[in-house]
């Protein structure tokens, strides 16, 4: 809100008989004062207004935010949308703690897992939802769960869901062995140097946990799980570790089958590459939040969450990044496109996906993530 | 003030921005490094400030990070040698052609007009499944399927020996320039055939650019960390990798500070030992 709205709102409430003259001039004396006392100061802290920094996971998912949300919320608002990307949550923790309280504004996290850990650290914010209207149309499973990690307050608006399943060639795999095999297509000899996984350790020990038949959130045969992720890494071509870099490994055939993002492979098919999709039993369910920074300018935060909520905003990112919005379908119409993304729910109760529990998965962090790192590594 | 006391201050005063710049963008961070790698990461990621030596323990005494350590030594000793066969004869082109130098030392310096990142990529365009290499062959007939060239340690090799090339090239040259082409004709008048005239006069003269280009190959070549994501397979990590993954994939920042003060203990060894046998006035002359 500007000074001049601010201003008018006060005189309409002296206007209306709400406070009395003596108050009216009072509180305008001491805003004059307070102004003229903090002007040269003002001047920057405005300027630092002016603009709200962005930073998600590049390629397509943030051309779709740069042409469907960014652009359109500064042509209305007039503040300026610096995006930036990051190739997972960890890089861009990292950088995060290494800058100054406002440098990060805004993230595109994944996972209730990657919000604890921000809040753990002390990097949340508490949003004033009131300036958030729209986030009354989002599934309330995807709200609550954040709630609950940040004693009912909120630091950022659940976004989007997606699924990381698995993602096949059809000239070389069919839909009924994937069906067959399931994620122990990723331990088939016959594809030895034509599999390749992402570098991530919990996507890994996800997917390790089904290949041995573990609850991917309660695995409690560790040694079976890095036996897999051995045999695995043994067939692997590479491990890839950003999304243009799978698009590219499937569209150049130099895999066959990787676990995926459903949102990439649906761009891949969208391009015209006969790539399948399927979601495993027990597959990775992921939701993704924009996380508002501790430090950051709350009501243009705010402001932009909001419009970015709003339907028009959300559907046209949703159908651009290829993942379904957290908009709840039982509450707003979602067109024709949505219902046919993948992982997309029309019950809303997003009760056919599995997502991971963040304290399992962050109270392991430490010792899996090296774990991991020494098997990737050939140990 | 004297003659003598202004001309006796001018070396500090000329120096002065120099040495404030270098104490505050190497000394100093490098003071924080070496206080980080004495604390610990806690379980939520933030860090405990103290004194503790268990990074130090496990770096020093755990053989993953040693074995890592010898196999980054061992890639950059290749690539070193690879550079040094490769870019010698390329060297010697140069300094002996007649009035095209420069035009030859400007395409010489033409990949550093485009990201290293890039030109570490364009390798998958070329041995790629579908690249450039695989699809002549199999428009040829030669083969009925793409063979795997990408992700091993030998295009890890091919990405550092494309990066740094240059490099050596550009040493070797300094110093072949340098020699008195005459001294090889001398020789030849004296009996000896144009190659044992090479062996015997200009290859022992030019040995100190090729010390310099190899060191600056050696050290660059043992730090890179993007040519092993880009190019490498699945065990392919250098212990940069190592020090990226603690300080960005674990939030270990302790333990990371730990490993790269490591790893600058080994490369700064060498370049001592460099120094004393070679000194570093021929690698100035290579880089200026």
């Amino acid at each position: 809100m500007d000074n001049t709205k601010r201003y008018e709102r006060l005189r309409e409430r002296y206007m209306n008989g709400g406070i009395d003259r003596r108050s009216f001039l009072g509180l305008i004396g001491a805003a004059g004062l307070a102004y003229g006392v903090q002007t040269p100061f003002a001047r920057h802290a405005l300027a630092a207004t002016e603009q709200v920094r962005f930073d998600g996971w590049g390629g397509v998912v943030s051309e779709a935010f740069r042409k469907h949300a960014f652009d359109p919320y500064t042509k209305a608002s007039g503040i300026k949308v610096v995006d930036g990307t990051f190739g997972g949550g960890d890089e861009f923790l990292s950088r995060v703690k290494a800058s100054q309280p406002g440098e990060y504004n805004i993230a595109h996290l994944s996972g209730v897992f990657d919000y604890a850990r921000y809040h753990g650290l002390g990097l949340s914010s508490t949003l004033n939802e009131k300036n958030i209207p729209n986030l009354a149309n989002v599934i309330p499973k995807l709200v609550d769960v954040f709630r609950k990690v940040t004693d009912g307050s909120l630091s950022c608006v659940p976004y989007d869901y997606g699924t990381t399943g698995l993602a096949y060639n059809r000239k070389y795999i069919s839909d009924e062995e994937m069906k067959e095999k399931g994620a122990k297509i990723l331990l088939d000899a016959r594809f030895k140097g034509k599999i390749a996984g992402w570098s991530d350790w919990r996507t890994r020990i996800w997917y390790a946990s089904l290949q041995t038949g573990q609850d991917p959130n309660g695995a409690t045969d560790m040694d079976a799980i890095w036996d897999a992720l051995r045999t695995h890494r043994d067939l692997l071509l590479k491990y890839w570790s950003s999304g243009a870099e799978l698009m590219s490994l499937l569209a150049e055939e130099e895999i066959y089958v990787t676990e995926a993002w459903s949102g990439r492979v649906h761009a891949l098919q969208q391009q015209g590459h006969d790539i399948g999709y399927m979601d495993p039993p027990n597959g990775f369910g992921w939701q993704e939040c924009l996380f508002v920074i501790k430090g950051s300018p709350m009501e243009p935060c705010e402001e932009l969450l909001n419009f970015m909520l709003a339907k028009e905003t959300s559907i046209a990112v949703a159908e651009g990044q290829s993942y379904p919005p957290a908009l709840d379908p039982t509450k707003v119409e979602l067109g024709e496109i949505i219902p046919t993304l993948p992982a997309f729910d029309p019950t809303g109760t997003l009760d056919g996906l599995t997502f991971a529990d963040p304290a399992y998965w962050n109270g392991n962090e430490q010792k899996w993530s090296k774990a991991f790192s020494r098997i990737q590594k050939g140990y | 003030m004297s003659l003598e006391e202004r001309e006796a201050r001018q070396p500090v005063l000329l120096l002065t921005p120099a040495i404030t710049a270098v104490g505050l963008l190497l000394v100093v961070p490098l003071g924080f490094i070496l206080v980080y790698s004495f604390w610990l990461r806690t379980a939520t990621g933030a860090d405990q400030a103290g004194f503790f030596l268990d990074n130090w323990r496990e770096a020093l005494s755990d053989p993953f990070y040693r074995d890592i350590l010898l196999n980054t030594l061992k890639i950059a000793a290749v690539t070193t040698i690879v550079c040094a066969l490769t870019g010698y004869p390329a060297a010697y082109f140069i300094a002996r052609s007649r009035g095209n130098k420069a035009l030859l030392l400007l395409l010489l310096m033409l990949p550093f007009w485009i990201s290293y990142i890039i030109r570490t990529m364009s390798w998958i365009n070329i041995l790629g499944a579908s690249g450039a290499v695989n699809s002549g062959l199999m428009a040829l007939g030669l083969i009925s399927e793409p063979l795997p060239m990408l992700y091993n340690e030998a295009t890890v090799v091919l990405g550092l020996v494309h990066f740094l090339l240059p490099f050596m090239v550009l040493n070797v040259f300094v110093s072949l320039d340098g020699i008195d082409a005459t001294l090889e004709d001398a020789a030849c008048s004296l009996g000896a055939t144009r190659w044992r005239s090479f062996l015997e006069v200009t290859l022992p003269l030019s040995l100190p650019g090729l010390a310099a280009g190899g060191l600056l190959c050696f050290v660059l070549a043992a730090g890179t960390y993007i040519t092993p994501i880009v190019l490498g397979g699945p065990s392919d990590a250098m212990f940069a990798n190592l020090v990226f993954e603690a300080i960005i994939t674990q939030l270990d920042w302790p333990m990371g500070s730990a490993l790269s003060l490591m790893l600058l203990a080994v490369l700064g060894a060498l370049v001592l030992l460099y120094n004393h046998f070679l000194g570093m006035a021929q690698l100035m002359k290579g880089l200026s």
